[in-house]
Formats: C-alpha cells, sequence, structure tokens
C-alpha cells in the first residue's frame, strides 16, 4: 500500500506544464531584438545604443517605482519593462533628446500600463503609447532624422516613405532599404536584422506567422493596387518606415492581439487596412503605430467574432441566436 | 427634506462635496474643450456661473407656474435668453475671449450642469436656497475648470495666464500683465496636453484624485453602478418616487 502511494501522487491539473514563462517569453524577444540593436549603432553610430540604454533604465526604474506606489507585487523581474524600454527607442529617431525618450517611457510603462494593471491588463502597446504621446508632443524633433553612416547627428534627410508619399521612388536602392542604409527611427531601418529576429522567434514559437505576414502581405497587396501594377513601389512600401519592427513586434504582443487564428488574421487585415488608408490619403507619412493602437482597442471585438465552435456542439440555428 | 439643510451648505456643497466637474460629471464637453488655456477657462467659468445663477433664480420662482409636462423646453427657454444676453455682452465687451471659446460659449444653453441643476434643486427650492446652490455649483465648475486648465496649460504650452489681459481689458485697458512663461517648457512644450488625448488624460486624473479623497472620507465614488453610489442620490427625482434609474432608462 505504502508502496503505491509513493509511486501515485493525485494532485489537480494542469499535470503538464509548458516551461515556457512570461520572463522566458520576454528574454526570446529581447534576443530577437539584438541584431536590430547592432545594425542600429552600425547605421546611426553610438547614440543609438545610448538611447536604448537609457529607456530601458528608465522604463525598469518607471516599473519598479509605480508597482512600489501602487503597493503591488514588484514585476521587473518578468522582464517585460525592459522589452517596452527596447521597442520604444526602437521608434524614435537616433537623433531624440535623452530627455524626451524619458517622458515616453512614462507614457508607456506608467500610463499605459501600470495605470491598466501592468503585465497582461494593458489594452493597448505601451510602447506604442509611448511613441504617440512623443509624437504629438513632439512633431518637429520625431520626424527628423539622422543621415544613415553620416557619425554625425546634426544632419537630416528625408526618408524613403516621405519620398513615396511625394510619388518619387526614393534615392536609396532595394539593397540599401533592405540593410538599413536609410533615414528612419533606430529600429525600423534593417529589414535584414528584423527578419532575423522574427525567424528566431518563429523558431522558438513565441510568435505565430499569422499576424505579420498577413500584415505585411496585405499592405503589400493594397500598395499594388494604389500603385496601379507597380511592383517596386509596393516593395518600397513594404520596407519603409516602420512596417516591418510594427508587424513582428508590435502587432503580436500577446495582451494586445487575438488567440484563435482567425481572429490574428482579421486583426492584422485591419491594422494593414489603417496602414496602407494613412499612407496613402492621410496627412501623416506613416500610420503603423496608430493603426496597430485602433485594431489593440477592437481586439475584444474581434475576439467576440472569432471565437471558434467547440468540436460537437450543435450548429447555431437563426431561433437560437435571437 | 433639502430645505431643512442650511443655505450655507446650498453653497459650499457645490465646491467639492457635490463638485459638478468631478464627482458628478456633468457638463465634461466643455470643461475638456476650453480647459487649454487658463484665461478662457476663467472666462468660460464666469459666464456659465452667471448663467447658472440667474436661471436657477428664475425657474426656482416659477417653478409653480411651469407645467411638470413642459417643464424642460420651459427651461431651455429660460437659459438660452440668458445665454444669448451672455454671448452678445462677450461679443460687444471681451471680443478675444468670444474667439477663444467659439461655439462654446453659445453652447452653454446644453451644459449638462446648468440643465441638471434647474431640474434637480431649482424646480424644488425656494428662490434663495436656488441661487446660492447656483452660485456654489458655478464656482465650482470655474475651479475645476481653472486646476484643469492650469496643468494643460503649463505642460502643454509652457505658459501660465497667458492671454489674461484680454480678459482683464474690461476693467482697464492699460493693463499689460499677460501671464508668465514657464522656463524650459515653454520652448519644449509637450503638446500632447493641448489636444483632446490630454484632455482625457488630466480629466482622468483629476477624477481619480477626487475619488481618492472622496473613498478617504467614506463617500461614494463617482461612478454609476445603481443609485445607492450615484453622487446626485441627494438631489434625484427618482429617488422621492422610489424608482431606480435603470429601470426609467429601460423603460
Amino acid at each position: 500500500m505504502s508502496e503505491i502511494k509513493q509511486k501515485l501522487t493525485v494532485s489537480a491539473s494542469p499535470h503538464f506544464r509548458s516551461r515556457q514563462t512570461s520572463r522566458s517569453i520576454m528574454l526570446d524577444v529581447i534576443i530577437a531584438l539584438i541584431p536590430s540593436l547592432i545594425a542600429s549603432c552600425f547605421i546611426f553610430g553610438v547614440r543609438s545604443f545610448i538611447i536604448t540604454l537609457v529607456s530601458v533604465t528608465a522604463c525598469v526604474v518607471f516599473e519598479y517605482l509605480s508597482r512600489k506606489v501602487m503597493k503591488r507585487h514588484n514585476t521587473i523581474g518578468d522582464l517585460s519593462a525592459i522589452v517596452t524600454g527596447m521597442l520604444l527607442a526602437f521608434n524614435v529617431p537616433a537623433s531624440m533628446p535623452i530627455w524626451m525618450v524619458i517622458i515616453g517611457d512614462f507614457f508607456a510603462i506608467v500610463i499605459a500600463k501600470q495605470f491598466f494593471g501592468g503585465i497582461g491588463q494593458n489594452f493597448v502597446n505601451p510602447a506604442l503609447v509611448g511613441r504617440i504621446a512623443l509624437m504629438l508632443s513632439f512633431p518637429s524633433v520625431i520626424g527628423k532624422f539622422p543621415e544613415p553612416l553620416a557619425r554625425s547627428v546634426t544632419i537630416t534627410s528625408a526618408t524613403p516613405l516621405a519620398s513615396l508619399k511625394t510619388g518619387e521612388i526614393p534615392d536609396v536602392n532595394l539593397l540599401g532599404m533592405f540593410l538599413g542604409v536609410r533615414g528612419g527611427c533606430l529600429g525600423e531601418v534593417c529589414i535584414a536584422a528584423l527578419l532575423l529576429g522574427f525567424i528566431y522567434l518563429l523558431y522558438r514559437r513565441v510568435i505565430s506567422w499569422h499576424i505579420p505576414v498577413t500584415y505585411i502581405g496585405a499592405v503589400a497587396v493594397i500598395m499594388l493596387i494604389a500603385g496601379k501594377g507597380d511592383i517596386q513601389f509596393a516593395v518600397y512600401e513594404i520596407m519603409a518606415g516602420g512596417l516591418v519592427l510594427g508587424a513582428v513586434y508590435m502587432a503580436t504582443d500577446y495582451t494586445t492581439s487575438p488567440i484563435s487564428q482567425r481572429g490574428k488574421i482579421i486583426y492584422a487585415l485591419g491594422c494593414a487596412v489603417i496602414t496602407s488608408l494613412i499612407r496613402i490619403f492621410g496627412n501623416l507619412p506613416e500610420g503603423v503605430s496608430f493603426s496597430i493602437i485602433i485594431m489593440n482597442i477592437l481586439v475584444p471585438h474581434i475576439e467576440h467574432i472569432s471565437t471558434p465552435k467547440p468540436f460537437g456542439t450543435p450548429k447555431k440555428t437563426k431561433e437560437a441566436k435571437s | 427634506m433639502a430645505e431643512k439643510k442650511s443655505l450655507g451648505k446650498e453653497f459650499t456643497k457645490g465646491l467639492i462635496a457635490e463638485n459638478p466637474v468631478f464627482r458628478l460629471v456633468l457638463g465634461t464637453c466643455p470643461t475638456l474643450a476650453v480647459s487649454t488655456s487658463v484665461s478662457s477657462a476663467i472666462g468660460m467659468g464666469i459666464a456659465a456661473t452667471i448663467v447658472l445663477l440667474c436661471s436657477n433664480v428664475v425657474i426656482s420662482a416659477l417653478r409653480k407656474v411651469i407645467p411638470q409636462k413642459v417643464r424642460i423646453p420651459a427651461y431651455i427657454v429660460v437659459i438660452a435668453s440668458f445665454v444669448t444676453i451672455i454671448q452678445l455682452l462677450v461679443k460687444a465687451f471681451v471680443p478675444a475671449l468670444d474667439t477663444a471659446l467659439g461655439v462654446y460659449l453659445p453652447l452653454i444653453v446644453v451644459n449638462c450642469i446648468i440643465l441638471g441643476r434647474a431640474e434637480a434643486f431649482a424646480s424644488k427650492n425656494a428662490v434663495l436656497a436656488s441661487a446660492l446652490d447656483g452660485l456654489g455649483m458655478g464656482i465650482g465648475f470655474t475651479s475645476s475648470l481653472f486646476l484643469m486648465a492650469t496643468v494643460r496649460e503649463i505642460l502643454g504650452s509652457g505658459t501660465f495666464l497667458s492671454g489674461i489681459k484680454d480678459l482683464l481689458a474690461v476693467f482697464s485697458s492699460d493693463i499689460t500683465f499677460n501671464g508668465f512663461k514657464i522656463p524650459f517648457l515653454n520652448e519644449n512644450p509637450l503638446t500632447f496636453f493641448v489636444l483632446a488625448p490630454g484632455g482625457f488624460f488630466v480629466f482622468g486624473i483629476m477624477i481619480a484624485l477626487s475619488n481618492k479623497l472622496a473613498d478617504r472620507k467614506g463617500k461614494p465614488k463617482a461612478e454609476l453602478h445603481g443609485c445607492a453610489s450615484c453622487p446626485m442620490a441627494a438631489s434625484c427625482a427618482l429617488i422621492a418616487e422610489d424608482k431606480n434609474c435603470e429601470e426609467v432608462k429601460a423603460q
């Protein structure tokens, strides 16, 4: 009898645990972001590293302090503040003054995240809230980008996206666009490094392909139609601006994206349509951050219409609906 | 029931305990719209206070004449007349304020605070009590606008009381004082706070703070979860009729 007891432990479910934790997922995202950080140090100089470092530090400090003030348990150990800090730094130009970045961190961590209950409770992506607050507050600063490979932050250059807006093909060739030798925000320029991170995240199964591929693919299709079949224009459009960064790292945030695959595809299509509409008709050159925020807010409704039908349950009839 | 209260209390309740903006959550539209600068907030507050005072007095005096069934149109006629008077006066004497407030000056007609006080208080109370109630609520509205505008103007424009000269010109045209410039923030204003999202943000924080203060005093929060927690409960017509406002809404 005692032998059986030793072999048989009776416990409540779950009986099988995944080794994934919030911390391991966030660590994977940080690893995936490192190639982009290195690339941006090559392109914009050591200043991009300083901005990232300050932003990460500020985010962790804000997270620690706000949890302390609200008398809640400390959550800096799950590394999510570091990811937010890195993503926000990747979303500003390398010429941004440091104190402005810290204000953005405050908006991201304290207002968008901790006011709504911390990790898993925020209804929009914190890093994007930080970026939008900065964009609305300092439009002249965030709209100017340093020249790539110039080793000085004083010169500003038009981004490929701004050229596309005026209907010209940018003066950077497609290889330059892919490697990131162009004006733009810190982390968004080097497509090669972002894709490297994407592949790593897919391999580690941190994210699924649904959102990034649908998002970028749908933007490509819409731009192909808008450019009357000009393939070069469409390729420039998907590489320009923050589309790849947004699609891979921001739109896929667990808390603010739908759970089911169908929901993810609806969500990504919505992002793509809003991004394209802002790019084609809007006053702003870039629409990725606004489109992701808008779709974040719609996620509960998307979940509602995309809940999968459990296997074996009867089909909904008209009478059952009413 | 309310007439047993002292007259002083009718005046002071609008300042903090039943502050129309932060506690009753009324008149949010003008609050968000004109709290971008302190001088237009003061102008708006004064204009609304005068209208509130006058309309409360007149409606209270006419409360036995106005038939129940057409009371809302009757109130609106009274309120609209006073708003028109104020608007013409502002246009004549403070044209700069008229430009700054724009459409929100005539929109005082539909300000929920004024109609709300007419319906909830002036239609049931004597003239003096209604006048004090209107004055207290008006000062409460002005001070909450002033508070929000202070935060938004300092952070969003880097100035304080800018444009006050145009308001003071009513008294004397020699005044040259035109507000302070906040160092550093003036060169790098956080434009976010002057825009609509910043307005909602400051408003939310203010309501959170006033809830915190109310909580400390053991008063209900400014949330609408049934009648008991409603800050309007003391003056609500439905409570007297023993009805639940959710039921009335459903009807």
